[in-house]
């Protein structure tokens, strides 16, 4: 319920004028929750970052992530995460 | 990577049936910066907490809707997870919280000027709420609130 829950958040903040994103580790549901900008990421659900005592992998995928807020849409923003 | 199928066979039956409740933004608020000149957010869903604040608190019916303000100076070593949910794996999260709360990541960057300083505090909540009612009149527009007031120029927020 973890990814439902960071979509109701990220709704309260964006609507209150802070751009967000949030990184989804279930799809299926953040196509149903709608968050605004979401980057799915291919980890097992508890390792959204990717991998711990690893800076390098965490760093690309927060930048991947805030690489979104350039975006603006009406509709919500679903990208899917590439590791290199 | 995972997947529904990867969860009990209860959790999956549950989930399969849940009423997903939808996001309630209407539009989108606008990045008007380069990313070095931006100050941002965390917001997690790892039940993350001070070692001196409360636990998250699993007995909640339909889930704990509470929130733990984590200053930004913190230690993030010291954090603690009080997360139960037998969904996750919180071995990784033990290890190093960066994997679910990258305030590490962000003084990296922010030392390397890719981005600017992180904001003074960041916010988490236990993220298995299966009846978000008070999260959706209380804690959930409080934390919005207050982010309102410290003006980040962006959240990124993250589950386990």
């Amino acid at each position: 319920m973890c990814n439902q829950t960071v979509g109701l958040i990220q709704g309260f903040v964006e609507s209150a004028g802070i751009p967000t994103v949030s990184l989804a580790l279930l799809k299926e549901v953040a196509v149903r929750v709608r968050p605004p900008r979401t980057l799915w990421v291919p980890f097992p659900m508890g390792y959204p970052l990717g991998e711990p005592d690893r800076p390098e992998i965490q760093e690309r995928v927060l930048l991947a992530a805030l690489d979104l807020l350039r975006l603006h849409s009406s509709s919500p923003i679903l990208e899917d995460y590439r590791p290199a | 990577m995972a997947e529904l199928d990867d969860l009990s066979f209860a959790d999956r039956s549950f989930m399969k049936l849940y009423r997903y409740r939808p996001s309630s933004w209407k539009a989108m608020a606008r990045l008007a910066k380069p990313l070095a000149e931006t100050r941002g957010a965390l917001i997690t869903t790892a039940a993350l907490h001070l070692p001196e604040q409360a636990p998250f608190d699993e007995a909640i019916r339909g889930g704990d809707w509470s929130f733990r303000e984590i200053p930004d100076a913190v230690e993030v070593k010291s954090l603690r997870c009080s997360h139960k949910s037998r969904s996750f794996d919180r071995s990784g999260i033990e290890r190093d919280a960066n994997l679910a709360f990258p305030l590490d990541r962000l003084r990296d960057l922010a030392a390397r000027r890719v981005l600017g300083p992180p904001n003074h505090r960041h916010f988490s909540f236990m993220g298995s709420i299966t009846a978000p009612a008070r999260l959706l009149v209380e804690s959930g527009p409080d934390v919005a609130r207050r982010l309102k007031e410290d003006r980040p120029d962006w959240v990124l927020l993250t589950p386990v």
